[in-house]
């Protein structure tokens, strides 16, 4: 087999893998999207495989770039056999999870997923270690790629595992904050470089080996001490902040193994999960800094409880069907809430019930509403809600004035007059979906307790809201057979 | 406690403070209520509605001898004579313009609630009954004018030939003239409208007419919404302004009032002079001095030219069951305010400035004007129009409902922060380049390389995501999970590590075949659950 085809299948592979995340950027193009980077992948793994099993000496320096790694030789064959039973285990647990997967858990899902990337990379750290070991000999830019590649691995580990935990409401998802947390990161990311060059130093023997399994220690507690103390509001952020790590963790596997695919791969999942996180905090108003250092979510809590808001106003599923039926135009802002009820099937059925009437419907999603980026965005495509009645904010804050009725489902945060109108509200500034100038808001909710922020919501003792207290799938559930 | 509803003596008056909806509202709140028999009649809600809302008919000695009794118009001496020594009284009560009146109140030991002196801030809103009223008056206007105006406000082309469309201006943009604006427009006319406040540019322009700017130096900021007194170098302005555009006109409303003051005198005889005989003029305000000049109270008068002036001062009343039912509404939320426990006690909080606002006498003492409350949000200086403009948007869509105000109690605070100078950013940015060529020169070559394609590879990923749309950010995210998993192409290159000299399953041989078996496994779980995922969300958006 000529050595260049293996290199020439990572640039392909390379170059499918970026048409797959410009294919996701549009509706029209993004299942094409999918299937090239499929493709990419398949065209990747086959010609690896091929290289690593039947490749000769040749083969595999050419597949591992400059020959900083010692190599011995193709594998031997028996390994084919190996590396097939492992595919086949990880595919079918893989493969079995996707389809089972409730939209709703989607959250968890993918975070559940860094963690596997995350700790991959640990051991392709590890297994570079344990080669140079048996190699006897230690390049020292080697070690510190693999050292860094093994600290950002172990981070994206624990990290996504407590965000899977949070996620799945195994545990609680109130943020931790530890007495100088702070200083807690600080002195971990130190002791990380401080190690790292006693690593390059001294990487050998003993010493070596303890010293990547302190710094392989102080990364997990990092990781967890990270997204620990990061509060449930903020989740949104977390996920894709984890989305990027695990990007970052694959391009220093492909420095320590001086891998390009694995570079190029890395560096684009890293920096379009880097840039995820810029938009999901801009729609906060908040710095990626602050999201990142946590707390946000537990302190918010005291903060305008005293005020006096006046009044709120109920009404029933009955009132609120008239209004529907009256109405020429509904926009519905789905929150958290509407997947905690999986009310996404009551919603859509409401909502082509309505259209079926002539009553104009669109859905005004905020960027972070969910647990997930786009997360409402799936549930209501699972509900079968057609997607270009689903809006983003800024598409469809300036129309709530010509709106009816404004149908909140579960968001709170999202919908709060204080982040425009109170500059002294924690949640100032964060550009809200502005329901309030609709002629009619309904806020299906359970109760008048506050959001994740804490801060409690002036738009319930408006004027032109009422309160429909309750189960929201319930609640959709009465408006539909009210109508 | 028992509240009455009495018959409004008050000649044309047609509106009751009451209707058998609200009546109802009030009943749950734990009130007993009374009607004087015949109260509603006139707004078309009979005797009969009332009862079968829960209400008592009585006479007017039971309804006069409530604790509580609200009514619409200033009682009159013969209704103070016949109320409870310090019971309730609820209703307008013109207080700056009648302290005899309160004083005589206050004689009666009477507790007075002034729903005209509600202050105008956004949780009174619901209390509002000027706003209610202004937005009945403003539409009834419209249509008095189209009453008395010959022609189509809309504009038509028909087998008999072209109908040119209506001008109509609209002289106060406050609730009145907003609804008023709104009305015209409805009915199809053109419609151009000024205001003092130029910060009301915007609500006009919401409700789909033209602003007309008064070219003068000072534009007024309003800080309690209300309008205030111009200077003479701006009446001349507004002057010039209206001597230009009322001769253009078909129908003008005028709506400009200031509290407690004369109206202003805004069209003068010269000005109608010029205008097309058959055009219309309604003076909101004529009741209270006039914004026209020949206007009459309560008549329309035809001028020389052929020009209608209607001055009636009962717009609102004219649309008596909407009034009275707005109206009584409005009485609804006072009670919800002031009946704390829901239990029928009325207990008033001297500390909310909406309950200090409206009482005008308590204990046999006048305590009208209350203290002063500062509300509006005027724009902070010239560049804060933006900031004023969200403030008092909100009023705007709100006036479509009938409920503007000039603004709203918070503005946007325009907290800049200081742009740094850019000085200090090409600073650091060249500090960074040199100490990146610095690590670069002591950098082995072949990082270099690879540093370059991940450079590169983030540029890529970074331009690549910039215009993904939001609702495929799922989707994104577990197909870059899928290719993440990219990483299991650093565990297949372990097998080709293993030191084939020595025995395959012990020692570091044995550690990389198990690190590599779990990372392959691992790594396999994300491209192919990635992938299917992704697949099976992408399969569910669907265009409808």
């Amino acid at each position: 087999m000529p050595d260049t085809l293996i290199q020439g299948s990572f640039i392909i592979a390379g170059l499918l893998f970026i048409l797959a995340l410009a294919g996701l950027s549009k509706h029209e193009t993004s299942k094409r999207g999918n299937i090239l980077g499929a493709i990419g992948m398949a065209i990747a793994l086959v010609f690896i495989i091929l290289g690593v099993v039947f490749g000769t000496e040749q083969t595999v320096a050419t597949m591992l770039g400059d020959v900083t790694l010692p190599i011995q030789s193709a594998a031997p064959a028996w390994a084919i056999i190996a590396i097939v039973i492992a595919l086949v285990v990880g595919a079918i647990f893989g493969i079995t999870k996707a389809l089972k997967v409730e939209m709703t858990g989607m959250p968890e899902l993918i975070a559940l997923f860094h963690s596997f990337v995350g700790l991959a990379a640990v051991l392709v750290g590890w297994t570079a270690y344990f080669q140079s070991v048996a190699a006897g000999h230690f390049d020292p830019l080697h070690s510190g790629e693999l050292f860094v590649g093994v600290f950002i691995g172990a981070v994206t580990f624990t990290g996504s595992i407590i965000a899977y935990l949070k996620l799945s409401a195994k545990i609680k998802s109130a943020s931790l904050v530890l007495p100088a947390h702070n200083a807690l990161n600080l002195l971990a990311i130190a002791a990380f470089v401080v190690l790292t060059v006693l690593f390059v130093l001294m990487p050998e023997g003993a010493l070596g080996l303890g010293l990547l399994i302190a710094v392989t220690l102080i990364a997990l507690l990092l990781g967890l001490h990270l997204v620990a103390s990061i509060g449930g509001g903020d989740m949104p952020v977390v996920v894709s902040m984890l989305n990027s790590y695990s990007g970052w963790a694959a391009a220093a596997a492909g420095f320590t193994l001086d891998n390009d695919l694995l570079i190029i791969t890395g560096a684009l999942v890293g920096s379009s999960g880097a840039y995820l996180s810029f938009i999901m905090c801009k729609a906060m108003n908040r710095s990626f800094i602050s999201v990142i250092a946590g707390g946000f979510g537990s302190d918010g809590a005291i903060v305008g409880a005293q005020k006096d808001y006046g009044e709120h106003r109920e009404t029933n599923a009955a009132d609120v069907a008239d209004m529907l039926k009256n109405a020429s135009s509904v926009v519905i802002t789905p929150g958290y809430g509407m997947a905690v009820a999986q009310a996404q099937g009551s919603v859509a059925d409401l909502t082509s019930k309505l259209r079926a009437q002539g009553v104009n419907v669109r859905f005004g999603i905020h960027p972070v509403a969910g647990r997930l980026p786009g997360h409402m965005n799936v549930l209501l495509a699972e509900a079968k809600v057609p997607y270009d009645i689903v809006l983003e904010m800024d598409e469809i804050n300036d129309d709530f004035t010509n709106t009816d009725v404004v149908l909140v489902i579960g968001a709170n945060d999202t919908v709060n007059p204080a982040a425009s109108e109170d500059p002294s509200s924690p949640i100032a500034g964060m550009p809200v979906l502005e329901v309030w100038h609709a002629k009619q808001v309904i806020v299906f909710k359970r109760s008048m307790a506050t959001g994740y922020a804490g801060v409690q919501n002036p738009l319930f003792f408006k004027e032109n809201s009422a309160m429909l207290f309750g189960d929201a799938k319930e609640r959709v559930e009465d408006i539909v057979k009210a109508l | 406690m028992q509240i009455g509803i009495p018959l409004e003596l008050q000649s044309g008056e047609r509106r009751v403070a009451a209707t058998p909806k609200t009546t109802e509202q009030l009943i749950k709140l734990g009130y007993s209520v009374v009607v004087q028999s015949g109260a509603g009649n006139e707004a078309s809600f009979p005797d009969d509605a009332y009862v079968a809302s829960g209400a008592k008919i009585v006479d007017a000695e039971t309804v006069w001898a409530s604790d509580i009794v609200v009514k619409i118009n200033p009682p009159t001496d013969d209704e103070i004579a016949k109320a409870r020594e310090s019971s309730v009284l609820i209703g307008l009560i013109a207080a700056p313009r009648s302290p005899e009146l309160l004083q005589r109140l206050a004689n009666r030991k009477l507790t007075v609630l002034a729903m005209d002196s509600v202050p105008r801030i956004s949780r009174a809103q619901s209390l509002d009954v000027i706003s209610s009223m202004a937005n009945i008056g403003g539409y009834r206007a419209v249509i008095e004018a189209a009453h008395e105006f010959g022609s189509f406000f809309t504009g038509q082309v028909t087998a008999a030939g072209k109908v040119p469309p209506a001008h109509v201006f609209v002289s106060g943009t406050g609730v009145a003239g907003l609804a008023a604006i709104g009305t015209a427009r409805s009915l199809g006319a053109i419609v151009k409208a000024t205001d003092i406040r130029a910060e009301t540019a915007e609500q006009v322009k919401s409700m789909g007419a033209e602003f007309v700017a008064v070219q003068s130096e000072e534009a007024q900021q309003s800080s309690d919404g209300y309008a205030k007194e111009a200077t003479e170098d701006y009446a001349a302005a507004a002057n010039r302004m209206y001597a230009q555009q009322v001769p253009q006109q078909d129908i003008i409303i005028t709506t400009a009032q200031i509290p407690g003051r004369p109206a202003p005198r805004l069209i003068d005889a010269s000005m109608i002079a010029q205008m097309k005989p058959g055009s219309v003029i309604v003076d909101m305000a004529a009741s209270s001095g006039g914004n026209v000049e020949g206007s009459v109270a309560d008549e329309v008068i035809t001028t020389a030219n052929g020009v209608k002036i209607i001055g009636y001062s009962d717009l609102p009343g004219r649309l008596p069951t909407q009034a009275s039912q707005l109206f009584a509404t409005n009485i609804v939320n006072l009670m919800k305010l002031i009946t704390p426990g829901k239990d029928g006690n009325l207990v008033l909080d001297l500390e909310d400035v909406v309950q200090r606002g409206i009482l005008v006498t308590r204990d046999g003492e006048v305590t009208w004007p209350p203290p002063a409350v500062s509300v509006s949000a005027a724009p902070v200086a010239a560049s804060g129009a933006a900031g004023a403009g969200s403030g008092t948007g909100g009023g705007a869509s709100a006036a479509a409902a009938g409920l503007a105000k000039a603004g709203d109690i918070s503005s946007q605070n325009n907290v800049e922060k200081n742009p740094r100078d850019p000085r200090v950013t090409y600073a650091v940015a060249a500090v960074c380049a040199i100490a990146l060529l610095a690590l670069f020169a002591i950098s082995p070559g072949g990082l270099l390389g690879h540093f370059m394609v991940f450079m590169l590879s983030c540029v890529v990923g970074f331009y690549v995501i910039g215009n993904v749309s939001h609702s495929l950010h799922t989707p994104l995210m577990s197909v870059t999970n899928a290719i993440s998993g990219i990483i299991i192409v650093g565990c297949l290159v372990g097998f080709t590590a293993l030191n084939q000299a020595t025995d395959m399953f012990l020692g570091t041989n044995l550690a990389i075949i198990i690190l590599s078996v779990i990372g392959i496994l691992l790594a396999s779980i994300n491209v192919f659950g990635g992938f299917a995922v992704t697949n099976r969300m992408l399969k569910m958006f669907r265009k409808g």
